[in-house]
Formats: structure tokens, sequence, C-alpha cells
């Protein structure tokens, strides 16, 4: 009876196992990929994409891309997390040297379906940060700011805000490093 | 049973939702919309059919005492190759459908299935009973799925036919409830008279 | 005030069962009496905690340190499920009353979703409590465990007080049964929305 069970686990355990093996770089190459598209979505085309770099700011550490034309960086791809209704709302942001916001793309949110997932979804909301002057206040308009909120949704839209508002500062003192 | 009946039953006279009301946890949480629905119920079927033709294999093999468990490493085997298929491959349904996935192990439709049907019967029949079953259940949550969406959001799968919002407690959390709840009574209404 | 954050999350604004829906099955199951709801309540608050605390540990220390996380799902359900036939044979002996009041309730936990779902929950999702995600440790993941598994019961008993008075009306015949307790479930629910934004 023990017997039986022990073998019945081990078996599993090895087919587990072997499946794992087989779909391990698959799984990290979808990752991969969807990282990667996103990438390409917020930064503009042409020029050399960097590995992945580490920063600091403000004591949070990002993950981020360089694109660079000739010897100089153009443009940043900047990963950035932020609280948002349901859980961690994490985007690509692309930005440009001079602090212009190129393009954002979610890469992972938990906002309520139907209303604050809209950040990935709704034409008014997304469009908006195509080409965000850095001129305009990284604030959404209830707060005073330049940024459109969803409709109904102004946690999220706050959170992705922020998220924004984070990318841009972090590439701002990278620019000024350099 | 013809091999007809055993894939058609799960349809109507054995319909996993609203007659046997099994798997009432990714019924009411993953029909938000029609696709979810569908992806979620294909999921299971996946399980279901795998582990139905599994069971029935071995099932005379298994000392009786043992059974349960022994079930249950099986279905928790195929459902952690699902996880492992989607996330190769479909990565963004996985996300949306998240948790629910790792728990097909604990929906009583599969286990259900194991001891009620392929425990006793051959692997062809075992398989076609998960087909159907697992075709019945994809239908009660595509229909689900397509009733909260359109009151919700006013599109069927993703595609908008009226602008603007709809009810949005329908692809909250009372929606699902209350569509399920509703759905029951007009099944109730046509398929017991 | 982090704790207490996460209790409040998960006792209301989370509800494992109308807000997460998890564990539905013995909610619509065994909620015609408070009685049962209550004896059910029990069982699973006690085997919730327990189960996360067991399933953590051998997440924490066997299978991350020997990169077997892709046995998470299959080992996690075997703990559960002998940590209940466990929990089942310690009850008999040592408290006979106990296991008299949720004795039957515990063969049916084993195919609870909600603690496998807790289970997995804390050990793979990133929480946001205090103001930066992470993931819960140990005593944060217990209280969270605990707390969901305090709000399972409110949400369970009040259904139940719910359903008791229900069945004295006259119900519409097509309604009578699981139609008008998935309703009753919804409208709770509703109710339950209103906590949603308060952390």
């Amino acid at each position: 009876m023990v017997l039986c069970l022990t073998a019945v686990c081990l078996i599993c355990a090895a087919i587990l196992g072997g499946v794992y093996a087989l779909t391990y770089n698959p799984i990290q190459a979808a990752n991969q990929k969807a990282l990667e598209s996103s990438i390409k979505v917020v930064l503009p085309q042409g020029g050399e994409l960097s590995d992945a770099l580490e920063a600091q700011s403000e004591g949070v550490s990002y993950q981020y891309y360089t694109l660079t034309e000739g010897d100089e960086v153009t443009a940043y791809a900047v990963k950035s997390t932020t609280i948002g209704f349901g859980g961690p709302l994490t985007l690509m942001v692309g930005v440009l040297a001079d602090g212009t916001v190129y393009n954002t793309s979610v890469l992972s949110h938990s906002e309520t379906p139907g209303l604050g997932a809209k950040c990935t979804t709704d034409e008014k909301f997304t469009s908006q940060w195509k080409g965000f002057s850095p001129d305009k206040s990284l604030k959404v308009t209830k707060d005073g700011g330049d940024v459109d909120a969803i409709t109904a949704s102004t946690i999220t839209s706050r959170a992705y805000t922020l998220a924004v508002s984070n990318a841009v500062a972090l590439v701002k003192s990278l620019a000024s490093n350099e | 049973m013809s091999k007809l009946s055993l894939i058609t039953k799960g349809f109507i006279k054995e319909n996993p939702t609203f007659v046997l009301v099994l798997g009432m946890c990714p019924t009411l949480a993953t029909t938000s919309s029609a696709m979810n629905g569908l992806e979620m119920g294909l999921a299971t079927l996946f399980v279901l059919v795998l582990s139905n033709m599994v069971i029935s294999l071995i099932s005379p093999l298994v000392p009786d005492k043992v059974h349960i468990p022994v079930y249950i490493v099986v279905i928790a085997t195929f459902v952690t190759v699902l996880q492992f298929v989607m996330q190769a491959y479909t990565p963004s349904v996985y996300q949306t459908l998240g948790l629910f996935i790792p728990l097909i192990v604990v929906n009583c439709i599969v286990l259900g299935r194991a001891e009620a049907f392929a425990n006793k019967n051959g692997v062809l029949d075992s398989a076609l009973d998960g087909i159907g079953i697992g075709l019945g259940f994809t239908a009660s949550l595509t229909v689900i799925g397509i009733v909260r969406e359109i009151l919700g959001s006013g599109s069927i799968f993703g595609w908008k036919f009226i602008s603007g919002d709809g009810i949005l407690a329908f692809v909250m959390a009372p929606g699902a409830f209350l569509a399920l709840g509703y759905l029951m009574v007009l099944f109730n209404k046509l398929a017991k008279k | 005030m982090e704790i207490l954050l996460i209790i409040v999350s998960a006792i209301f604004v989370n509800n494992i069962l109308l807000a997460q829906f998890l564990g539905i099955c013995p909610f619509l199951g065994v909620s015609n009496k408070v009685s049962t709801a209550t004896g059910m309540s029990g069982a699973v608050c006690f085997v919730i905690t327990f189960a996360t605390l067991v399933t953590y540990l051998i997440n924490q220390y066997l299978l991350v340190p020997f990169g077997l996380e892709f046995l998470q799902t299959i080992a996690f359900i075997l703990v559960i499920a002998a940590l209940v036939q466990m929990v089942e044979i310690v009850l008999k002996k040592i408290s006979p009353s106990l296991y008299s009041a949720l004795g039957i309730f515990l063969p049916l936990i084993t195919t609870n979703c909600a603690v496998l779902g807790v289970a997995i929950t804390v050990v793979t999702k990133e929480f946001t409590f205090g103001g930066t995600a992470h993931m819960l440790n140990l005593g944060e993941s217990l209280v969270y465990a605990f707390a969901t598994a305090l709000g399972y019961g409110l949400a369970m008993i009040l259904f139940a007080g719910l359903r008791e008075h229900l069945s004295l009306n006259s119900v519409p015949k097509a309604f009578k049964g699981l139609p008008i307790a998935l309703i009753t479930a919804g409208i709770m629910a509703m109710a339950f929305l209103g906590f949603s934004g308060i952390c």
C-alpha cells in the first residue's frame, strides 16, 4: 500500500522533472519575448539596445535598458513598479534622453476588470503617454496635473502616473550623470 | 451507453455546472469575460481527459485504501504539466487565469469523474467521458462569460458593440453570483420540465 | 499597523469567498444551517492556518533550496491531504467532543480549494501592505491565513443565517435551492464590495 503510493509519487515527480526540463527553455524564451516586445513598443525604432542594467533612485533599484545610436544614448526603457488598487502595477516606460515619455506598456497588473484594468486597453488613457512632454506635470488632473485619469479609476491612474514619473526622474538623473 | 451519448451528456443531462453543481470556484472566478471562461473550460478539459485515461489504466493496480491519494497525485501531475505548457506557449492566458490553474487539482469535477467513472471503465470510454464532461463545463463557463461580458462591458469575445461602460457589477464579484443564479433559474425552467 | 492592514484586508476587502471565490463548494453545500456552517468554519480555520504553516516551511526549506518549485502543487496538495488525516486522528484521541463537532467536515476540507489557494497565494503572490510590493514572511503569512479563515467563517455564518430565514419564505419554484442562494450571495458580495479601497 505504502509502496504503491511511494511508487506513484516517484513516477509522477520524475515525469514532472522531465516536463520541467523540457519546458524550461520555452518558458524562459516566452518571458524574454514578452519583455523584448514591451521594450520594442516603448522605444523608437533603430539604434542598439543594451542588456539589462541596474540603477538606484531614492533607495529603490530599477532595471533599465538603454538605446544607443552612434555614441549617444538616445532613449531609456525603465521597468517601474508602483502599487495600484489591487496589487503591484509594473510598467515598461520608454523615455527619451530629454525626458519626453516615448510610450508606456503594462507588464503586469492586478487591477479590477472593467475598471482599473482598462489602463491596458483604454485608448484615451494609453495614447496620452505617447510623446508626453517634460514640461507637463506628471500628476492626474484631479491632483492639479496634466494626466487624464481613467473614469472611476483614480487610484489606478495615480499609480500609473507615479510609475511613469519615477521612471522619468530616474532617466533625468541618469542622463545628467553622463 | 453509446459512445456518442458519453460525449453529449455533459451538455444537458449531466451538466457539471447547472445539474451536478461541481467546480463552482473557477466557474465564478474566471468568467468575467467569454474568452476567459472558454480558456478555463479548455484547461480543465485537458486535465480531465488525461487524468481520466491514466486513472482508468492504473486503477486495477492501485490498492483500495490509497486510491484517493494516488488519484490526487495523478491529477496534480497533469495540472503541473499544464502549468508549464501554458507558461511556455500561452503566457498571457496563464497570467489571466492565475491561481485557478493550479487549483484545478481540487476541482471536484476532476476527482469526481475519476471516482464515479474512470475507475470502472475502459480507457476509451473514460477519455470520451472526460471530453463530454469537459465540453459541458467549457460550454457553461463560456455561456456565463458571454452573459457577464455582454452585461458588464457591452461586448462579446472582446468585440464591442456598444460604446461606453456596461453594468460594471457584472464584471466584478457580485455579478458572478447573480449571473450564475439567474442562469440556473433559466436552466431549471427550460431543461427540467 | 501593517498586521492590522493584513487582517482587515483579508477579512473584509478581499474576502476569500465573496471576492476571491475560493472554497465555494462548502459555502453552498453546508450553509443550510448556522450550526453546521459554524462547525465547517471552525474546521476550515484550523486547517488553513496549520496547512499554511507547514506548506510555507516546506516550500522555504525543502523546495526552494533544491530548486524543486515545480513540485509545488503536487507537494502542497499531498501535505494538505496528509495533514487533514492527521488532524482527524489526533483530534479523535485528544478531544472527542471537538472531533464530533468538526469530524464530519474534515474529510471534505482536502478538496476545499480555499486551503490550497491560500497556501499557494502566500508563497507566490507579492502583497502590497505598507506601501511596497513584497512577499510575506512566515509570521505575516500565518496572520494572513488566519484572518482569511476568519473572513471565510464570517461570510459563511452570515450566509447560513440568511438561508435559514430564506427557507421559511415561499420562493418561486425555479428559484428554489441553489439559484436563490446564489442570488443572495451576489447581494452579499455587493455589500462586501463596499469595503474595497479602504486599505
